[in-house]
């Protein structure tokens, strides 16, 4: 069971990369808006993207 | 008039019958039920977004009215619109707009599609759980005017919000309960999987070097949880006894704290028992109840919010015979205003020129616009509704008063006094118990065994604490609020379960909350040869000159003939106009039936003769006499009798205070199987009824939609506002209804009996077990193996017993609209 003294430190870093994940999408907005990215994939998009985007934009 | 056939494509609500306008959607034509629906939903399909209508799960709000695209010209204007909004990179600027009418995913999906459509737009960010969006857009490619032109085209009406948005730090405020809801959940997790072993290993016999690493590592994973996830409750608990008052947060910080402490001495030490599981567990379930509970606040918005939406954020000023538009904000006393006809009041003041008739309904409740000649006064967040009127400032900013009301209402719903009493008696009455029962141990202790006396008192306290407190009342309450959000009933403040579950009596506002509280055509009746559908179309004709609330009645024919031309106001009577070669007047009896040439006994006929109260009547007339009359009437929201009936079964009696007509609250009260009501109240006289209604001994729960209903609200023991009633209204409120209807009303109470029985259950069940295990173990009677067990199952039991109650009721009502109301949830 000695295993165990080197399993459980293990263990615990992965949860401390699970919770350093979790607070980065946090703080990136990712959970700010759960409802509405999922209706995106529903619709048939036949519309071009946006053609104002700012990157667009400095480059003419 | 009834519902007849199916109900409108756009706004669901029942088509008058023989009304005939029809929407071209997708190449065919959908029934709609006015002009307001017909042209947002046009322009919806027409702008490509049509799948809107196939993605909704509930139905859109009415569009009363066509869009008026000269409401928004003042945001036109770049200087203005320069100091209304905050610079961006680049050149562009960003605003957030509060959008009236956002209801569901499908809705901010239109929002966002329909302004990236246009170009000049950067970015849209679209929350629905807020009803909020922010707009960043490039002012040299498009006017911010013709954006909001756009999302009032598509039937959501924008509010756009001044200055540095409270929106930000409510974001920032969830986005920090979310992490220390993570760190709690992630230590819970791991902290039962050491705890499991430590079990177990007390039964079959463990390595006492791998126990102790396994307490250690407990206590390393509990570190943060009690640290850093249980901060706000500390906090919570150290305002409170500032304050030198006892909150909820004071027994539960006091069970964290001696529980965890206890559990690091004793892991240090090497002796005892460790309660690690228990205090993650707390955490966690108490910090996920205050979750759920802080989102169902922010979507209820803020009294900043409800502002925005009451008054303008634009002027137009008359200065040395210019006129300019201006920010709100800059208005000075004594400034010259012009309101155009449909405008709201942007401040208080009195009336210079123009005969004017303003709604006021908004702060007396009174339905019927109140005359305004010159000099008498006007006040911020009314409306407009009679000739453009020229006014002179009086009182701006925080002076006018609706900044009055709302500034009460600020300070109310920081104190909340009733809530808090309510929570703090049964938290200080527990505390009571517990510290004394402790102090007993202690004293029988220090006479038997000193040694023993402080382990002993102390072991008391860790297990009373987290296992009755922790999970029996907050894993229910999570459960039933989560559940009641799931039918869209939002709780903004969960003591309101526990008040509402010994509720003895419901005070209504009638308008709003029983009726629909929109005015419509409920009957016609006609004389001679005239059938209804022409009676209707005529009046319809000459009721859209008008602006007047009893015009919204008249939903439009749509048919090119019934033009009226040459249409006079006569105010306070009635409209006279010409339609096809026909003089007509709609009005009231007298000024219908009084055209010149009309004879003097106008048409006696017996149909039109007994249609009495004045109010509810508007009549139709030419040369000939009275051709027809329609009864208005606001009409009775399908679901209020069962609701009332349902209420009653549950031993909860209704009871209307109403500022309406006594005749007209009568009709209601009777329709809906009310016994007791009182007409004509102004909302003083209702909070007199419902303190003397507490005086005997009642727990009111008030439901209430408008401004004029927020003080009652406010008096009452639980208030539930309406969906889509006043934002005020909905600041005020513990519960709010967000599908608009009654049907969730007797379900909510019926859930928050079974909470209030889950709760007692697992009080129940944790201090009997307690009672129990606790002098059997200290005297050595339970082997430890056995209390690892009991301990574990005993916060299983609880567990579980909670989650029944996110389950449905076995009455479930079947939804009004076949939604999945899970979005508007969030």
């Amino acid at each position: 069971m000695e295993i165990l003294y080197v399993m459980i430190p293990l263990g615990l870093v992965l949860v401390g990369f699970g919770l350093w994940a979790f607070f980065w999408a946090t703080g990136d907005g990712q959970f700010d808006d759960l409802d509405s990215p999922g209706w995106t994939v529903l619709e048939d998009d036949q519309t071009p993207p946006r053609g104002d985007q700012p990157g667009k934009d400095d480059n003419t | 008039m009834s519902a007849a056939g199916a109900p409108c494509f756009h706004c669901g609500e029942p088509i008058p019958r023989g009304l005939v306008i029809h929407a071209r959607v997708a190449g065919r034509d959908e029934p709609v039920c006015c002009h307001g629906c017909k042209a947002v939903a046009e322009f919806i399909t027409g702008a490509g977004l049509g799948d809107y209508y196939r993605y909704r799960d509930t139905a859109s709000t009415r569009a009363d009215e066509p869009p008026r695209p000269d409401r928004w010209a003042a945001y036109d204007r770049p200087e203005l619109v320069e100091r209304l909004t905050r610079a961006e990179p680049g050149g562009a600027r960003s605003i957030t707009v509060l959008l009236e009418g956002l209801r569901c995913a499908a809705c901010s999906w239109l929002a966002d599609k329909a302004l990236s459509l246009q170009s000049g737009v950067l970015d849209v960010s679209v929350n629905p759980a807020t009803a909020r969006a922010r707009l960043v857009w490039d002012p040299a490619k498009v006017r911010l005017g013709d954006l909001l032109r756009v999302l009032e085209h598509v039937g959501l009406r924008p509010h756009p919000l001044a200055g540095e948005p409270s929106e930000q730090l409510a974001l920032l405020e969830r986005r920090a309960a979310l992490k220390r809801l993570a760190v709690a959940g992630f230590g819970n997790m791991q902290v039962m999987m050491f705890a499991v072993p430590l079990y177990f290993g007390e039964a079959q016999g463990m390595d006492p070097a791998m126990r102790e690493y396994m307490r250690l590592v407990s206590m390393l994973v509990s570190v943060p949880v009690a640290l850093y996830a249980g901060w706000p409750f500390y906090q919570g608990a150290w305002h409170a006894l500032r304050a030198r008052s006892v909150s909820m947060d004071v027994p539960v910080s006091l069970g964290i704290v001696l529980a965890f402490v206890a559990s690091v001495w004793n892991a240090l030490t090497g002796r005892g028992e460790v309660y690690f599981d228990s205090v993650t567990m707390f955490v966690f379930f108490l910090g996920l109840g205050r979750y759920i509970e802080m989102i169902a606040r922010h979507r209820a918005g803020s009294v900043a919010d409800a502002l925005a939406r009451l008054a303008p954020m634009t002027a137009r000023r008359v200065r040395g015979g210019v006129t300019e538009d201006v920010q709100a904000l800059e208005l000075a006393v004594g400034d010259e205003i012009v309101v155009r006809t449909g405008e709201v009041f942007p401040a208080d003041g009195a009336v210079v020129e123009g005969e004017g008739r303003v709604d006021e309904s908004m702060l007396t409740g009174e339905s019927t616009a109140a005359p305004k000649p010159p000099g008498s006064r006007v006040h911020q967040g009314t409306h407009n509704l009679g000739a453009p009127l020229r006014v002179r400032v009086g009182a701006v900013a925080g002076n006018t008063v609706l900044s009055g009301i709302i500034a009460l209402l600020e300070r109310a719903q920081a104190e909340r006094p009733r809530l808090a009493k309510a929570a703090d008696r049964a938290a200080a009455w527990f505390l009571g118990r517990i510290l004394v029962g402790a102090a007993l141990v202690f004293a029988v202790w220090w006479f038997v065994d000193p040694g023993r006396a402080f382990p002993a008192a102390l072991a008391v306290l860790v297990v009373t604490c987290p296992c009755a407190l922790s999970l029996a009342t907050p894993t229910a309450l999570a459960a039933a609020t989560s559940s009641l959000a799931r039918r869209g009933i939002l709780v903004a403040h969960t003591d309101a379960i526990e008040t509402l579950s010994k509720a003895t009596h419901v005070l209504w506002d009638k308008t709003g909350t029983l009726t629909k509280g929109l005015v419509r055509v409920e009957e016609v009746r006609c004389a001679g040869d005239v059938t209804a559908t022409q009676a209707l179309a005529w009046a319809t004709a000459l009721e859209q000159m008008s602006e007047h609330p009893i015009a919204r009645a008249f939903p439009g024919s749509g048919a090119a003939t019934d033009r009226a031309t040459e249409v006079e106001v006569c105010a306070g009577r009635g409209l006279e106009g010409r339609i096809a070669e026909r003089r007509l007047r709609i009005g009231t009896r007298a000024f219908a039936a009084g055209l010149p040439g009309a004879p003097a006994a106008a048409a006696e006929d017996g149909s039109l003769a007994e249609a009495g109260s004045r109010e509810s009547w508007v009549y139709l007339g030419d040369r000939t006499g009275l051709l027809a009359a329609f009864r208005l009437t606001d009409p009775l929201r399908a679901e209020a009798r069962d609701c009332v009936a349902r209420l009653a079964d549950l031993g909860l009696p209704s009871e209307i205070v109403s500022g309406d007509e006594a005749s007209a609250v009568a009709r209601i009260a009777e329709r809906c199987g009310i016994e007791r009501h009182s007409a004509r109240l102004a909302p003083r006289d209702k909070l007199g009824r419902l303190k003397a209604l507490q005086g005997e001994g009642a727990v009111v729960v008030a439901v209430g939609d408008g401004i004029n209903d927020a003080p009652l609200l406010r008096g009452a023991d639980v208030a539930i506002a309406m969906g889509r009633g006043s934002a005020l209204a909905q600041t005020s409120a513990d519960l709010i209804l967000v599908r608009d209807s009654l049907e969730d009303l007797p379900h909510t109470i019926e859930l928050a009996r079974r909470t209030q029985r889950v709760v007692r259950q697992n009080l129940a069940w944790s201090i009997a077990y307690n009672l129990a295990a606790l002098p059997l173990a200290a005297l050595g009677y339970v082997p430890p193996w056995l209390a690892a067990i009991g301990m574990s199952l005993s916060s299983v039991v609880v567990v579980l017993n909670a989650m029944r109650l996110s389950r449905g009721s076995p009455r479930q009502p079947r939804p009004r609209w076949p939604a999945a109301p899970e979005a508007e949830a969030a």
